[in-house]
């Protein structure tokens, strides 16, 4: 069997191909039940499985095969109608001779597969032809004995195949386009009878009787079946991968060569630095495309789930595929297979109504589903879209409530977009029942995460009563991204342009940060944009706040604006995999090679995003709970709500650096003030309940809370009884304070909630807090 | 008698080696990109034919202060597990023959980060040369665990 290795697997590859082309032929045939192409399809297919088993000696997969082709024969003659019972008989057959095949892959041998009930399920089929009577058949009404192949005999060799696509002859399709008379070509071929042994296009083309293009195209139409076979080649994917690699370091080449050309101001050499960048890009352009594949690739076995998933849950569903042409990276392809699959099922599901349902809803009984793909400014968007009962934003909200995942105050303040992107929270599924297909809550958080794993991105879009849409949107490759350099200090960085939305210069003057309580904001169009210092984050020299950019940059659903000293160009970079000590790091997605031969590193935007505030965010989470939802973004300021004596307390959440319990034990006492030792420093305490001159709660448990402010390394805590929640602060039932240490009161959950002016608390517990931080000009949030 | 090849350096006058075979190559490299965050002992990544290499400090790694990245600095490519992970050194030496017999196990008062990175002391005409276990060397995440 070992020198028989090679030719087995080659069977069995070829195999696989051929069985997920009749998995999709079948449904076709389903749909289109007269088709005797798509039948003599099927039929050369599975006869050539059967024809290669026999060769090959796999006498279980040969006689299943058989059995099928048996069956197919009668469908072929007419003798029996094709049926839906009779499409998901061959369908089992089919799976029956792929589950052989995976035996063979695994073990060499077909094991012990069953396939005798399938086998006797097809003559099952072939003795009663079933649904649609043989009564249209005549030929099986009239020897009924005849019908059946007996089916424990060993199957004969098949015979040879009469090849059905004969070549059209060259003068039919000469005449037919009108390159050449009929007549001339009559006497052609008169002289090729004669004898004359030139062919028949050589002579019409030396009496010039037609022209050489006609020929030519004419010997093309004559060969428009070129087998896959013929035109392709199978090419490792490693050695793609290293020609990908060798064309990165092409481009980079090109990008420093191209610079240093440009300096020297020789036009000469400048054309030719620009010639070797046309090509470069072509040969990049090239390279990429071997690694595309359309994407049909992944939608190909869809037809086959869709029908099976429907016709089990006893729907109507047409498959509807747009732009299946769409060329994706094929690592990309790979990654998107599960989560598109996922929707799919899930559009069938829960998507698209009952047939009755559907019915009563005055819409067509057949549910629609559309598979779309399109390019979109170097991005490609897979979209999954049916027609059926579509998502009802109220139920979204609370059930997001119900599960914990939002808070009720937040629902009113989220637009329809924001409440359906919690489909994609973990532990959230809408699904009346639990079916196996899906709703058990695990799937939509695994489509997103799987979808941001390969920096894509998914959405949702769905009108009551009339349907969903499911949006992937997937970067075209990965190997070479679009990317803003930017600088930093005296270091250039590397911004994916994905993930930028805009970019804003400030002067200072008309465009200007602000801080609310020293976290620094900006005013967008209106709305205050949270700010990210790079070079904070970074742990570099902070630079001013005028002549600097913001890039305003969207990640994990969040925005946010980065803070950057100079954005320089946008540059095709090749990703390079950074050294493996760094992930812990985290802030980095990889590291490129720059124009001038540098290593810069690529910034990751969502690690940004949760390092600046959503790190504090799940800090915060872990003591009050998972009271709300990191993602989403309601339009109120966000309040720490704590309890000092009787009294509620806000303080504004971005002021918030931790939440801490310290042992009521650790307190000492310098001077006059109370302090802890907390990571190594000394921390001033101040009690709110005494700044604001409250009646605390008696003082019991071993512990207080706190809550620590920190900045430029200064840090003070503010001592409360307890805290309370977090709640976002939309209303507008605010008035000023009267009292000192308060900036006013709000109506925030229906009670009475006192503003903390944070700075004055701060300034309580450590009088010299912001006097080392010249420059930084503190406004107090009012 | 059996003996090994050291490649040898220098980092603050005193000379190390690794086997030989461990080295890629050595080479001298003028600028390197800062990583913000990373550990102390980073000393930075370089471009190498296209291939992005970090360099850990030595220096930093024996407890010293860390090596000023202005002009050329002197690369020990090793080749790493998968990938080749540089040391910042100040000289390179020769390539040396050592017999197993001039080796010793590190001097008892020896103490300090120089301990942990160092698997032995060869005796070498005039001096010593100490040899360096390369997985320490390069663990930039040894000093803070």
């Amino acid at each position: 069997m070992e020198d028989l290795g090679e030719i087995v697997g080659e069977f069995l590859m070829e195999s696989h191909e051929n069985l997920d082309q009749i998995d999709r032929d079948l449904v076709a045939l389903e749909q289109d039940p007269s088709s005797r192409d798509l039948i003599s399809r099927i039929f050369r297919a599975i006869h050539t499985i059967k024809g290669t088993s026999g060769f090959l000696a796999f006498t279980r997969l040969e006689t299943l095969a058989h059995a099928g082709e048996s069956l197919l024969s009668r469908l072929r003659d007419g003798v029996q109608p094709v049926t839906p019972t009779t499409i998901t008989t061959l369908l089992a057959t089919i799976d029956g001779v792929r589950s052989l095949l995976e035996a063979i892959e695994q073990n060499g041998a077909e094991g012990d597969v069953d396939v005798d009930s399938i086998i006797a399920a097809v003559h099952a089929q072939m003795n009663a032809p079933g649904d649609a009577a043989p009564a249209a058949a005549p030929a099986a009404t009239a020897q009924p004995a005849a019908a059946p192949e007996p089916l424990q005999e060993r199957p004969v060799r098949p015979a040879p195949e009469p090849v059905e696509e004969q070549r059209r002859p060259l003068g039919e399709i000469l005449v037919e386009t009108g390159a050449a008379q009929a007549a001339d070509i009559g006497s052609a071929l008169q002289s090729q009878l004669e004898g004359d042994e030139r062919k028949l296009g050589t002579i019409l083309l030396e009496e010039g009787k037609t022209q050489p293009a006609a020929v030519n195209e004419a010997l093309q139409a004559q060969t428009p079946k070129r087998s896959v076979a013929d035109s392709a080649i199978r090419v490792d994917v490693d050695l793609l991968d290293t020609l990908m690699n060798m064309v990165g370091e092409l481009v980079l080449a090109r990008n420093q060569l191209v610079r240093g050309v440009m300096e020297t101001g020789d036009s000469g050499l400048v054309r030719s630095a620009q010639r070797l960048g046309m090509i470069t890009s072509e040969l990049q352009e090239g390279i990429m495309k071997t690694r595309m594949q359309p994407i049909e690739h992944i939608w190909s076995k869809l037809p086959r789930v869709i029908r099976d998933l429907s016709q089990s849950l006893g729907k109507r569903v047409e498959l509807v595929m747009e732009g299946k042409e769409t060329e994706l990276d094929r690592s990309l392809l790979e990654a998107v297979k599960d989560p598109l699959t996922h929707l799919v099922r899930n559009a069938v599901d829960h998507g698209i109504e009952d047939t009755d349902k559907r019915i009563a809803a005055g819409k067509s009984p057949e549910g629609t589903l559309t598979l779309r793909a399109y390019h979109e400014g170097g991005h490609v968007a897979v979209e999954v879209a049916d027609d059926g009962a579509g998502m009802d934003v109220d139920r979204i909200a609370q059930k997001a409530v119900e599960k914990g995942l939002l808070r009720p105050e937040q629902v009113p303040n989220m637009d329809k977009r924001e409440i359906m992107a919690m489909v994609f929270q973990p532990g959230f599924s809408t699904a009346a029942k639990v079916t196996n297909v899906s709703g058990r809550g695990v799937g939509m958080d695994v489509v997103k995460t799987n979808i941001e794993r390969i920096g894509g991105a998914v959405s949702v879009d769905s009108t009551l009563g009339q349907g969903t849409v499911w949006r992937l949107t997937i970067p075209l490759t990965l190997a070479i991204i679009q990317a803003l350099t930017v600088d930093c200090g005296d270091q250039r960085y590397v911004v994916p342009q994905v993930a930028v939305l805009e970019l804003v210069f400030i002067d200072g003057q008309s465009t200007k940060i602000e801080y609310a309580s020293g976290a620094p904001v900006y005013r967008l169009r209106g709305k205050l944009l949270p700010l990210v210092r790079l070079d904070r984050t970074l742990g570099l020299e902070p630079s001013g706040d005028q002549g600097v950019y913001i890039m305003v940059l969207q990640a994990d659903g969040r925005r946010f604006g980065l803070v950057v000293d100079r954005v320089l160009n946008t540059e095709e970079v090749v990703v390079k995999a950074l050294n493996s000590r760094f992930k812990d790091i985290g802030l980095y997605a990889g590291a490129t090679i720059l124009g001038d031969g540098k290593v810069g590193l690529i910034l990751d935007a969502s690690s940004l995003a949760r390092r600046s505030h959503l790190a504090v965010d799940s800090e915060r989470e872990n003591l009050v709970g998972t009271s709300r939802s990191t993602g989403a973004a309601g339009t109120g300021e966000r309040l720490l709500i704590t309890a000092v004596g009787e009294r509620r307390v806000a303080i504004p959440l971005d002021t918030v650096t931790r939440l801490e319990e310290f042992p009521r034990d650790r307190i000492e006492h310098a001077g006059s003030r109370e302090v802890v030792q907390y990571r190594g420093q000394i921390l001033p305490l101040v009690r709110l309940s005494h700044l604001l001159g409250a009646y605390s709660e008696v003082e019991e448990g071993d512990t207080v809370s706190v809550v620590v402010y920190s900045e430029g390394g200064r840090s003070v805590a503010l001592v409360v009884d307890r805290i309370v929640d977090i709640a976002e602060n939309s209303t507008t039932a605010r008035r000023d304070a009267e009292e000192d240490g308060l900036v006013g009161t709000a109506v925030i959950q229906q009670r009475v909630t006192e503003l903390l002016d944070v700075r004055r608390a701060i300034l309580a517990a450590d009088p010299n807090f912001y006097n080392d931080m010249a420059g930084d000009e503190m406004l107090v949030e009012a | 008698m059996a003996s090994r090849q050291f490649a040898t350096f220098e980092v603050a006058d005193q000379l190390f080696g690794v086997e030989v075979d461990t080295v890629q190559e050595v080479l001298s490299y003028n600028e390197y990109t800062p990583v913000p965050l990373a550990p102390p002992a980073v000393g930075g990544l370089f471009n190498l034919r296209g291939q992005v290499i970090a360099a850990v400090d030595l220096r930093v790694q024996l407890g010293l202060a860390r090596q000023a990245l202005q002009g050329p600095v002197m690369n020990v490519i090793l080749r790493g597990d998968g990938e080749p992970v540089s040391l910042l050194v100040d000289r390179i030496g020769e390539v040396v023959d050592l017999d197993d017999d001039q080796f010793e196990p590190p001097p008892d008062t020896l103490a300090g980060p120089t301990r942990e990175l160092v698997t032995g002391t060869f005796k070498m005409d005039g001096r010593l040369m100490l040899a360096l276990d390369v997985n320490q060397a390069v663990d930039t995440y040894r000093a803070t665990t």
